[in-house]
């Protein structure tokens, strides 16, 4: 039996990023890579698995979310929170960042689910509002949260770290609006490239799958979906949980590739989902290899545009405004048609084949 | 006993009586038509069936068992299927893919197997696609199965709802005017293969349709529906003939 056509595009987009991946560590062993861009490869990785997961949620089930960064900042925060506290208990790295990727993955998947229970029952734009403040709640509660830990256990607060009340061997992991210092700097470049592809293979399959079949369902037409005796809110839950917590394995790449994590409106605010959605927009809803592209290329070029200055973000509008019109425009969908790599190098891509 | 039974029906919406005691009762392997002049309630009527609105009166039985109040997904999970006046495709989903989703509770493995593409997701697929595409050729789609549904001519689209409805081995189908837009020669087709269907699938089934040809050429009862009550009730030939039911079609 032939390979399905969208099977073959996925192993397409997985061998492209193989390859750019090689061509990187090329770059990298030969001297001839910047230490900016160096510095940007695991944010690129990190920024495109949000951008995948926000699509599962956007594009796959058709629901708006605006607090996709909270969930990240879960993830970031609880694995932090984990390696910070396991770093002499666990020795193994490699053991240890793991759990705490898992750790990362399950709170965030933990929150999407409390939301998703409670909002998505509901018929409307509800998950909008309510992801909208709880990006903002969470990021407010961790700037006040006090945590640490003795050897009678954990400790919190609300005020500051004198009142843990920690014995002289405990120590404070969480200090409020100073977050956790110190998580070991874990998330390479490999690990997020794998963790990337991981992250876009467990969606595609769902997507290729009973359970994606019927999400994807709900939202071309809820009421028939219903006919067809397919739980709706089970499956809207499902899909909204799988959606945060791989935001959440984003969080653990974010949160181990810095010394000092904080939540500040920057990292983890509104400006960062709505990024995210312009992402996701951009790059096509509910196309996932598209949502790669755009991250990448909208987090490279407000880099390579710094000597601009000022008109460093006029340009970025611009930008944005030409990719979608590239992107949207029928006249640039036939271009693209007419234009592709299959009429230039035929060879390469075998014709169809009709039927079974 | 009764495929089903409908005792004392009805609905209101605001001040409109939409639906007033209506009883019906179809046995196994009928087929049934539902007609009435526009606004009668027969839409309401296949929602009411399906739990898409809840009845103010009344109590509906499937095949005994009282499915009154049930939500809509229980009531395909006891055995409604149906399909919409209004083409309710999964449009971006191919048709194949439509298909599938009536099978989804016919053919079962767990999420987790379909992501980490466990052995059932193999053995699982491929049995649903079996049989998504023997449904398909009862409805000669299976060339287009991997066609977006929103592609499909109207006719091809009417019938791919038929054929999802189907996927959901239904005892009972419900047909919301299944000739809407199709010409007499697609009408004629579509006679035989509702009755193909009735007898392949062993379904019992119910139609809405205004026209008159393929109502009198296929239904063995027929129920006439004015202003959301009973006109008439019977064989096609007494029910048509019934000066009440020509004054309600042709106006005074
Ligand atoms: N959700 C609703 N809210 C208010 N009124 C409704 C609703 N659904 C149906 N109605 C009204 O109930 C009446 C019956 O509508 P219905 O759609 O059942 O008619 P029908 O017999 O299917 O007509 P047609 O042949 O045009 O499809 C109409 O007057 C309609 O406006
Ligand atoms: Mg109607």
């Amino acid at each position: 039996m032939a390979i399905k056509k969208t099977t073959k595009s996925n192993l397409i987009t997985i061998a492209i990023l193989i390859i750019i991946y090689i061509v990187c560590q090329i770059l990298i062993a030969t001297g001839s890579m910047s230490n900016l861009m160096k510095g940007l490869l695991v944010p690129l990785c990190y920024y495109s698995i949000m951008a995948v997961s926000l699509n599962l949620t956007v594009g796959i089930l058709g629901e708006l979310s605006l607090g996709h960064a909270g969930f990240m900042c879960i993830g970031a925060f609880a694995s932090s929170f984990f390696s910070k506290t396991m770093v002499d208990v666990i020795g193994n790295t490699f053991i240890r960042f793991t759990l705490a990727i898992i750790i990362g993955a399950l709170s965030a998947a933990l929150f999407g689910m409390i939301i998703g229970v409670a909002v998505l029952r509901l018929r409307g734009d509800y998950l909008a509002i309510v992801t909208l403040a709880f990006g903002e709640i969470i990021k407010n509660v961790i700037n006040v949260l006090y945590i640490g830990i003795d050897r009678n256990g954990l400790h919190f607060s609300m005020q500051d770290s004198m009142s843990l009340n920690l014995l002289e061997d405990g120590e404070a992991i969480l200090n409020g609006p100073r977050g956790i210092t110190g998580t070991p700097k874990n998330a390479t470049f490999t690990i997020a490239i794998i963790l990337l592809i991981l992250t876009y293979v467990i969606i595609t399959n769902l997507v290729n799958s009973r359970s994606g079949r019927a999400i994807m369902a709900i939202r071309d037409n809820r009421i028939a979906a219903e006919t067809m005796g397919i739980p709706i809110t089970r499956f809207k839950i499902l899909a909204f949980s799988i959606s945060a917590g791989l935001a959440g394995v984003a969080g653990v790449l974010y949160s181990h590739n810095i010394s000092t994590l904080t939540a500040t409106p920057k990292n983890f605010g509104y400006n960062m989902s709505i990024m995210i959605l312009v992402f996701v927009v951009l790059g096509g809803i509910g196309n996932l290899r598209g949502s790669i592209i755009a991250a990448v290329i909208l987090t490279l070029l407000p880099e390579y545009l710094r000597f601009m200055q000022d008109y460093r973000m006029l340009i970025y509008a611009v930008v944005l405004i030409a990719l979608m019109i590239f992107n949207w425009n029928p006249t640039c969908i036939q271009w693209r048609e007419n234009h592709s790599l299959k009429n230039y190098l035929p060879m390469f891509f075998k014709k169809e084949k009709e039927g079974l | 006993m009764s495929m089903l039974s409908v005792k004392n029906l009805g609905i209101s919406f605001g001040g409109l009586r939409a639906v007033d005691s209506v009883s019906i009762n179809i046995e196994k392997g009928e087929l049934y038509g539902l007609i009435g002049p526009n606004g009668a309630g027969k839409t309401t009527i296949f929602n009411l069936l399906t739990g898409v609105y809840k009845p103010d009166t009344g109590i509906i039985e499937l095949d005994g068992k009282n499915i009154t109040g049930k939500s809509t997904m229980d009531i395909n999970n006891e055995g409604i299927a149906r399909t919409f006046q209004n083409i309710r495709l999964f449009k971006n989903m191919s048709v194949l893919d439509n298909v599938k989703v009536g099978l989804h509770n016919q053919y079962k493995y767990p999420t987790f197997a379909g992501i980490l593409r466990l052995p059932s997701y193999f053995k699982t697929e491929k049995a649903m696609n079996e049989k998504a595409i023997e449904i398909l050729k009862v409805f000669d789609l299976d060339e287009e199965k991997d066609i977006m549904a929103a592609n499909l001519p109207y006719g091809k689209q009417r019938k791919l709802e038929i054929a999802r409805a189907l996927g959901t081995n239904p005892k009972l189908l419900l047909l919301d005017e299944p000739a809407a837009g199709m010409n007499p020669k697609e009408t004629d087709e579509l006679m035989d293969t509702i009755r193909l269907i009735r007898n392949k699938f062993n379904v019992t089934i119910l139609l809405i349709e205004h026209d008159m040809k393929l109502v009198s050429g296929i239904c063995e009862k027929i129920f006439v529906l004015n202003f959301g009550t009973k006109l008439a009730n019977g064989e096609p030939k007494e029910v048509l003939n019934n000066p009440e039911v020509i004054k309600a079609y042709l106006g005074e």
